[in-house]
């Protein structure tokens, strides 16, 4: 019959909704209340040094809205007033500079958007599929349009010295969480911002100064940065020694694995959306990213590899940042096993998880980029496998 | 060609600031520490979470053990066993810990429980001191064990060149592991992986959304909240509402109190499925017999105060946090303690705020 959502006068269409200002600064409809970050517990002892993943399930395009973008702290998210900020550059320079937030901007000021993706991101599948959704496999991860100041900029307002090889950069919260950088990166495309999306960044993204190192891992990008050091060599503190290094099969371990690397997720359908409308019309969307440059082209495969097809990339492929893909199928309501490879502008192609165990074994701990099999059933319902 | 911005860093400045110590000794303070110095000091600062000899509580960082094991199936990664520089330890240990006191081991300190930490490993004898003059001569076992970077040589020219698209491999795709399986996914209350989307057809009657409809159709208010959640926030209003009432306790300090709180939240939890942790779990904690909370072995001092009659009301909670060392001599609870009355008092209203 008909439905009366039509036929009927609905509430909405005859009376007011909400006034101008009922939220002065906005919050997403409730109907999204499922849109958030979301943990898991058991991964680490305490809270304030823990990790949550974005739901790139449940987003589209390619920004990520900072409210729902994946956190991590190691001694919590700090509140620090842009009053109270200052940024020190000192070591091998020939003025050792102070900056206040109004300092900084003042600076030329550049725009660029970028993927953050924490190094371990889908670390938790090294051994075999183990988390049921994207959210949660490779849900580290997030893309912003800043806006900020050049590192480069402001390390030349310092005047660095030819001995100086290396900045080392660290935060105003408890861990600081100092990583070494080489000069040739700080001088490319790092940048210190201080907007995000548009707006002030957010708390738990480093308000009110944060550090962006496009393509390279999430731990690099320092939050609430308060100090460049420039040195003649790495520090090696604790986070890249102890962690954010690489244990290879022979016991040795890499070091300085800084660029992340071609990847791609299939985000809808996933086992956070499973398909409930049957077969027919079918919209397979995802995300491709590459810390070595722009994504050429993603391939999808329905059949666990066998066979496989380009999809579209909607949207810009901007280096470094993430991509939008769709690919457009009838679903026949057959089983699928579902995998997308990215390739970048390099020519890397997204390897297996396979190919990537045979050459580092299975304590890496960081950097899986291996392609992410769905097994997409019947009844539309998604599960993570692994396939031979 | 400069901007002109920016002032000039005072040496002051730099040295509270830069504290940075590398693996060639740049960076070190003068001073020194030796091994039973290191032993008490990380008795008393770092052992609730490590363990008394840095074998690591609960899933907190081991420090100590773990040779030969970079190649098992589930390698230890210590001090000892993987860490390639000294400097890291010292480094990390003066600037970072302990966990939410960052900054209160002092120079001395920092050189007593590096030293404690190489004797804990095998490194050194037990009456080794650790100096400035001495730091570089120690290599840690793993010092050559890092290589930089190779994936461009051993990665990138493999996963070049273009990809098979048409009959990339042989048969059906045979299931070999299953996250189903493991079980450990979060889960929303239907059983679903957490934050699956809705279901924008059948299942909206789960969550309110067929009631919604068939109110809509009755021209009746539209936007009902789901059942469930109303009374969820009525409930949190009366205990509030009962609390207030009864302890005459204030938001704001209430409020302040959480704040306090971060402070014990690395070891102790409270709140809506709170459990033991390295500490015990601190729901319904106030004015309750202490030593009382199921499943967590408490130290021999807290149950010997506990059956001496000892309960956790204002007075016997002000007493322990202000100097839980003097209060309790041997307690676990390695916490430097709360000096400022006002900080106490916030806590134990933000910790009167949670029922069993």
């Amino acid at each position: 019959g008909p439905d009366p959502l039509i036929t009927e006068v609905q509430d909405w269409a005859s009376s007011f909704g909400d006034a101008v200002d009922a939220a002065p600064y906005g919050m997403p409809i409730r109907f999204e209340s499922h849109v958030t970050r979301r943990n898991v517990e058991w991964l680490t002892e305490s809270p304030v040094s823990s990790i949550n993943f974005t739901p790139i399930h449940a987003l589209e395009g390619t920004i990520t809205p900072q409210g729902c973008a994946f956190e991590r702290h190691h001694s919590g998210a700090i509140e620090l007033s842009k009053q109270d900020y200052r940024l020190m550059i000192n070591g091998l320079v020939d003025r050792p500079l102070v900056f206040t937030y109004e300092d900084l901007t003042r600076f030329p000021r550049h725009v660029t958007t970028a993927f953050c993706e924490c190094a371990a991101n889908g670390g938790m599948e090294w051994g075999g599929a183990q988390l049921e959704g994207c959210q949660y496999t490779q849900g580290m991860i997030h893309n912003m349009e800043y806006t900020g100041v050049m590192l480069r900029d402001l390390l030349a307002e310092a005047g660095v010295q030819t001995e100086g090889k290396w900045v080392y950069v660290e935060g105003a919260d408890a861990s600081s969480n100092g990583r070494s950088i080489p000069m040739e990166k700080a001088l490319d495309d790092v940048m210190v911002a201080f907007f995000a999306n548009g707006e002030a960044l957010r708390k738990e993204h480093g308000y009110p100064v944060r550090l962006v190192v496009p393509g390279w891992e999430g731990n690099m990008w320092v939050k609430w940065l308060r100090r460049i050091g420039v040195y003649d060599r790495a520090v090696e503190s604790r986070e890249e020694t102890s962690k954010y290094t690489d244990l290879m099969p022979d016991g040795r371990a890499r070091k300085w694995t800084w660029v992340m690397d071609a990847k791609s997720v299939i985000t809808s359908p996933s086992p956070q959306v499973p398909i409930r409308h049957g077969k027919g019309p079918l919209v397979i969307s995802g995300l491709a990213w590459s810390g070595n440059g722009a994504i050429n082209r993603v391939d999808v495969s329905l059949d666990g590899g066998r066979n496989w097809q380009t999809a579209r990339i909607s949207g810009d492929a901007k280096k470094k940042a993430l991509t939008r893909f769709h690919l457009d199928i009838d679903w026949d309501g057959s089983e699928l096993f579902l995998q997308s490879r990215a390739v970048d502008e390099t020519g890397y192609v997204q390897p297996t998880k396979q190919a990537l165990r045979e050459i580092r074994g299975l304590n890496n701990v960081y950097h899986n980029n291996g392609i992410q099999t769905w097994w997409v059933k019947a009844d539309g319902e998604v599960e993570n496998v692994e396939i031979a | 060609e400069t901007l002109g911005l920016g002032r000039a860093a005072l040496p002051e400045e730099i040295a509270a600031w830069d504290v940075s110590v590398l693996p060639d000794g740049q960076g070190l303070k003068p001073g020194s520490g030796d091994v039973l110095t290191g032993e008490e000091v990380f008795a008393d600062k770092c052992a609730s979470c490590h363990g008394e000899f840095a074998e690591g509580l609960d899933s907190w960082p081991v420090l100590a053990g773990g040779e030969g094991s970079l190649t098992d199936p589930r390698p230890v990664k210590t001090i000892g066993s993987y860490w390639p520089h000294l400097s890291t330890v010292w480094d990390y240990v003066h600037r970072s810990m302990p966990f939410g006191s960052a900054q209160t081991v002092s120079v001395d300190e920092t050189y007593a429980i590096t030293a404690f930490l190489l004797y804990s490993n095998g490194l050194v004898d037990e009456d080794f001191v650790l100096t400035n003059e001495n730091f570089t001569e120690i290599v840690l076992p793993n010092n050559d064990g890092f290589y930089p970077d190779d994936r461009p040589e051993t990665e990138y020219v493999l996963f070049k060149g273009e990809p098979c698209m048409t009959g990339c491999a042989e048969g059906v795709p045979k299931i070999t592991k299953r996250a189903v399986d493991l079980n450990v996914t979060p889960e929303d209350p239907d059983g679903r992986p957490a934050g699956s989307l809705p279901d924008l057809r059948a299942a909206v009657a789960t969550e309110g959304g067929a009631e919604v409809v068939a109110v809509a159709a009755e021209g009746e208010a539209v936007v009902e909240e789901p059942a469930a959640e109303p009374e969820a926030v009525a409930e949190e209003a009366v205990v509030e509402e009962a609390v207030v009432e009864e302890a005459g306790a204030d938001p704001e300090l209430i409020a302040a109190g959480e704040k306090v709180f971060k402070k014990c939240a690395a070891c102790h939890k409270v709140g809506d499925g709170a459990k033991n942790a390295t500490g015990p779990v601190l729901n319904g904690m106030i004015d309750r017999a202490a030593g009382t909370v199921d499943g967590f072995k408490y130290s021999k001092p807290l149950a010997e105060m506990a059956a001496g009659g000892l309960v956790w009301d204002a007075a016997s909670l002000h007493a322990f946090l202000e100097n839980p060392k003097a209060f309790m001599k041997g307690t676990k609870m390695t916490f430097a303690g709360l000096k400022k009355p006002e900080e106490r008092d916030a806590i134990i209203a933000y910790l009167a705020t949670f029922a069993e």
